[in-house]
């Protein structure tokens, strides 16, 4: 049996930006939901969420000791900094967009 | 057992709570004040200022929050370290003697200036000694943008600042200091660390990452259970206590609002994260995957078993340079069919431009309230829904001011000759802006020489 899960659900997040590129840090929110996320949020799941958003790849990075998965999202934000013309020029809320995703997992 | 030292975070940038400063003071005990006020960008506006006036170039806000609790340092010896200095330093630290001085606070006061971080005047001579400065993240030399540069500075580490301490300094005022080194070099000076001590200085490090964003660890922007964190009105800025070890616990003052737990705590820790395993300072490389939390007590978290590695030889130098002009204007339009009639007028203004003939390297389009944080990832929600309303907010850049400047009178006619149901254009015609762009780039270590000097007040 599998079953539908929003990210919210599993995790919490906050991102920021280096240039052009965004970070988002995933945070288990409880231990037991850490494997889930890094068994279903891998960087090439992470990387067609975010297509037509983001021009560059995914790189993932793993925290087991925080129970959080680190994401590079490159080319995400127009430029960067103070090139950017987006609202969110440096990526402060791309980490409740990756929130926005479903996974299957297993009841 | 040794007592920890207490750093309190008081600044998190350039435009940070103003009071913040003033109740990290008076809040309870601490050994010294931190506080952040260089991003990215600033050192370009601040360069900017000086060129106009040499006695500016600095953050004067600095100046009114030492004002406001001079007397409190006079009396309780805590001391103080700012990136205040901007690119004028010298200047900062002077303004701040000049209101010591008025204060007549019944003793000296130790000022420590910390420069050598400033490249600009020495830029050619580090390229034609083959330094090319590349763009970290394009590659490309700097010759590219050469006569458009307007500041370059060399992230400096915690030595200068330690030194400066070591020479008595009762507030230390720096350049572009990274952030961490302002909360590494009190520890290391503190419990006399050495410079190549790299465990106890990623420790150091990774306590400065925590604290360098004033309450973002503390319960602000903080998104697990954000709806139960108390009293944010009040936010308690954070407070690192840190052992000789190489532990540290985060805190903040009794009474104050916001929350210090680990799931908060662990969310400043990711904040703009690179590869964890390699965060790279001037003191050292810091790991973060061995970082250890725990809940130590209410509003406690206590951090163990950090690891580090030797700092690199190179230095991160933030380059800014001119980059062309660009202007965002914006309407609101109302139900119904909110979105569909932004759409419209996005479609209209667009085909004007086009038939104006101007050149843009970029025009883009957001609808707030319907795509502009998440993109496609929630416009079809928004498509379904009824929504009240939907600003239209259109950016246009490009090298020359005179097509931004004709886009800004494109977006008030729309108003009688558009889509209905149209509104908040209060504000008036939107105003081309400068754009100052970032460069980052590497130098070697040994070609910047930091220095320090204390000045009297």
């Amino acid at each position: 049996m599998k079953k539908r899960v929003r990210l919210l659900d599993l995790a919490h997040a906050r991102s920021g930006d280096k240039g052009d590129t965004a970070n988002v840090g995933l945070i288990a929110l409880k231990p037991a939901y850490y494997p889930i996320l890094v068994k279903h949020v891998t960087a090439a799941r992470v990387a067609r969420h975010f297509k037509g958003i983001i021009r560059g790849p995914v790189e993932r990075f793993e925290l087991p000791n925080l129970r959080a998965l680190n994401f590079l999202l490159h080319g995400a934000l127009d430029g960067g900094g103070t090139i950017s013309l987006k609202t969110d020029a440096q990526g402060k809320v791309f980490s409740t967009a990756l929130l926005r995703m479903e996974i299957q997992v297993s009841r | 057992m040794i007592a920890p030292i207490r750093i309190a975070a008081a600044q998190g940038f350039w435009g940070d709570w103003l009071e913040a400063p003033y109740r990290q003071v008076t809040g309870g005990p601490i050994d010294y004040l931190m506080m952040d006020y260089l991003a990215e960008v600033t050192m370009s506006i601040l360069q900017k200022q000086k060129s106009r006036d040499p006695t500016l170039g600095y953050a004067t806000d600095f100046v009114p929050a030492m004002e406001r609790i001079l007397p409190l340092l006079a009396e309780r010896a805590f001391k103080v370290t700012a990136n205040a200095g901007g690119v004028n330093p010298r200047a900062c630290a002077q303004a701040v003697a000049q209101a010591a001085r008025k204060l007549n606070l019944g003793r000296k006061l130790n000022i420590g200036v910390v420069t050598g971080d400033d490249l600009l005047d020495r830029l050619d001579e580090l390229l034609a000694s083959g330094h090319p400065l590349q763009n970290l993240d394009t590659g490309r030399p700097l010759s590219d943008v050469r006569d458009r540069v307007l500041a370059a500075n060399a992230y400096l580490g915690a030595a200068p600042v330690v030194e400066a301490l070591r020479r008595g300094a009762d507030m230390v005022i720096t350049g572009r200091v990274t952030d961490t080194a302002l909360t590494l070099a009190p520890i290391m000076h503190a419990f006399d660390w050495r410079a190549d001590a790299w465990d106890l200085l990623a420790a150091g490090t990774v306590a400065g990452h925590t604290i360098e964003c004033g309450a973002q660890c503390s319960g602000g922007n903080c998104l697990v259970d954000w709806r139960r964190i108390p009293d944010l009105a009040n936010v308690g800025y954070p407070i690192a206590e840190a052992f000789p070890d190489g532990s540290f616990e985060i805190t903040k003052h009794p009474g104050t609002g916001g929350r210090i737990t680990v799931a908060g705590i662990t969310e400043q820790l990711v904040y703009e994260m690179g590869n964890p395993t390699t965060y790279i300072t001037p003191d050292c490389i810091a790991d973060f995957t061995t970082i250890r939390l725990r809940q130590a007590g209410k509003d406690r978290v206590r951090f163990s078993g950090i690891s580090g590695r030797p700092a690199t030889d190179k230095l991160k130098v933030s380059i800014a340079y001119f980059y062309g002009f660009k202007a965002v204007g914006t309407l609101v339009y109302a139900w119904p069919e909110a979105y569909q009639k932004a759409q419209a007028a996005d479609r209209i203004l667009r085909e004007r431009l086009r038939q104006l003939g101007l050149q843009f390297d970029a025009i883009h389009t957001e609808f707030l309230g319907v795509d502009a944080t998440h993109g496609r990832l929630a416009r079809d929600a928004a498509r379904r829904g009824d929504l009240a309303e939907v600003q239209l907010r259109v950016g246009v850049r490009a090298a020359d001011r005179a097509p931004v400047e004709r886009f800004t009178r494109e977006i008030a006619p729309l108003i009688l000759n558009g889509p209905p149901s149209v509104t908040g254009f209060a504000g008036g015609r939107p105003k081309p802006e400068e754009i100052v762009a970032y460069w980052p780039a590497l130098v070697d270590a040994r070609m910047v020489r930091p220095r320090v000097e204390l000045v009297e007040a």
